[in-house]
């Protein structure tokens, strides 16, 4: 993701939705990006029938939510002031607090805390339309290349 | 105790069609094209590779959050088979999507945590967990996933599971 003084953060945030819409994944789950700042990052989600993995209540997979996770971890990552060229993702935790309402936006919120030459560490947590009771809450490590 | 003279062909189509029942009531199995091989209780996840699976287009590689899914679909799949296997070998019940009493309850996620070893190819990969402790509440599970090599891993994980109740 280009950075510049001369890019508005309307601007950056145009080019982070392209950089998601050019991962078919995240376009297949209907990700956008709400916001990008200095290593921090909000992608939100909608919610769709295809995605449930639980029939009885209507909730989205748990997968579901790690996609949002990674894909959030990974735009904080490439949003640190370091400026890295590419990143992985090492490894990643995700405890599930509660589930997700069914037909409610999930929103993620990213945030590299720490980095090094080589490793990122990030945070994340993840909201339905109750913004105030997390759905989930993600720890992860990811790697810093170039 | 399982009836020894019981014909093979309903000893197999009851397994599978328990297992297809199983599978087939998670749309989002369905939409990532997950499906499950049957050997005995032994189950292996197959995740056909797709375009719509790709989390980098330049390499290209399979998105984490991919991965990530899959192996918790396996871990998910792999408790609530344990289950009901053990329900439909003793006859305590025959699994039908059409009833919903019939079909069991899935475990809720509590946490689950993915190392990823390989960046993942574009092509089929394959999961197996392994229930480590399972107990009236609470389950632990572990799951390696792989592409070409079963010894050379694509991401392993370990997940902690709340049983469904009553």
């Amino acid at each position: 993701m280009p950075q510049g003084p001369d890019l508005t953060d309307r601007d950056q945030t145009r080019i982070a939705q392209q950089f998601i819409e050019a991962i078919p994944h995240a376009r297949a789950l209907g990700m956008r990006v709400d916001a990008l700042g200095e290593g921090t990052a909000t992608i939100s989600m909608p919610w769709a029938e295809h995605l449930v993995g639980d029939p009885r209540s209507g909730v989205v997979h748990g997968g579901v939510v790690s996609a949002l996770m990674d894909t959030c971890c990974g735009a904080a990552v490439m949003s640190h002031p370091a400026g890295p060229a590419s990143t992985a993702t090492i490894d990643l935790r995700i405890d599930y607090m509660r589930a997700a309402r069914q037909g409610q936006r999930i929103t993620a919120t990213a945030e590299c805390y720490h980095m090094t030459r080589t490793v990122a560490f990030v945070r994340a947590i993840a909201l339905d339309e109750d913004d105030g009771n997390p759905v989930a809450a993600a720890t992860g490590a990811f790697t810093v290349e170039g | 105790m399982a009836d020894r003279r019981e014909p093979l062909h309903l000893i197999k189509s009851r397994r599978d069609s328990a297992l297809a029942t199983l599978v087939s009531g998670v749309p989002y199995l369905a939409w990532l094209g997950i499906r499950f091989d049957r050997r005995g209780d032994e189950l292996t996840a197959i995740l056909p590779y797709d375009e719509k699976l790709i989390g980098n287009p330049l390499l290209p590689a399979i998105h984490g959050g991919v991965t990530a899914a899959f192996l918790e679909v396996t871990a998910i799949i792999e408790l609530a088979w344990a289950g009901l296997w053990e329900e439909m070998e003793s006859g305590r019940i025959v699994p039908d999507a059409a009833v919903d009493s019939a079909m069991p309850r899935l475990p809720k996620t509590i946490d689950f945590t993915v190392d990823y070893l390989r960046s993942g190819l574009p092509r089929d990969a394959y999961a197996r967990a392994r229930i480590v402790r399972s107990g009236r509440r609470y389950a632990s599970v572990q799951v390696e996933a792989w592409q070409d090599n079963r010894a050379r891993l694509l991401a392993q994980a370990t997940g902690h599971f709340l049983m469904p109740q009553g």
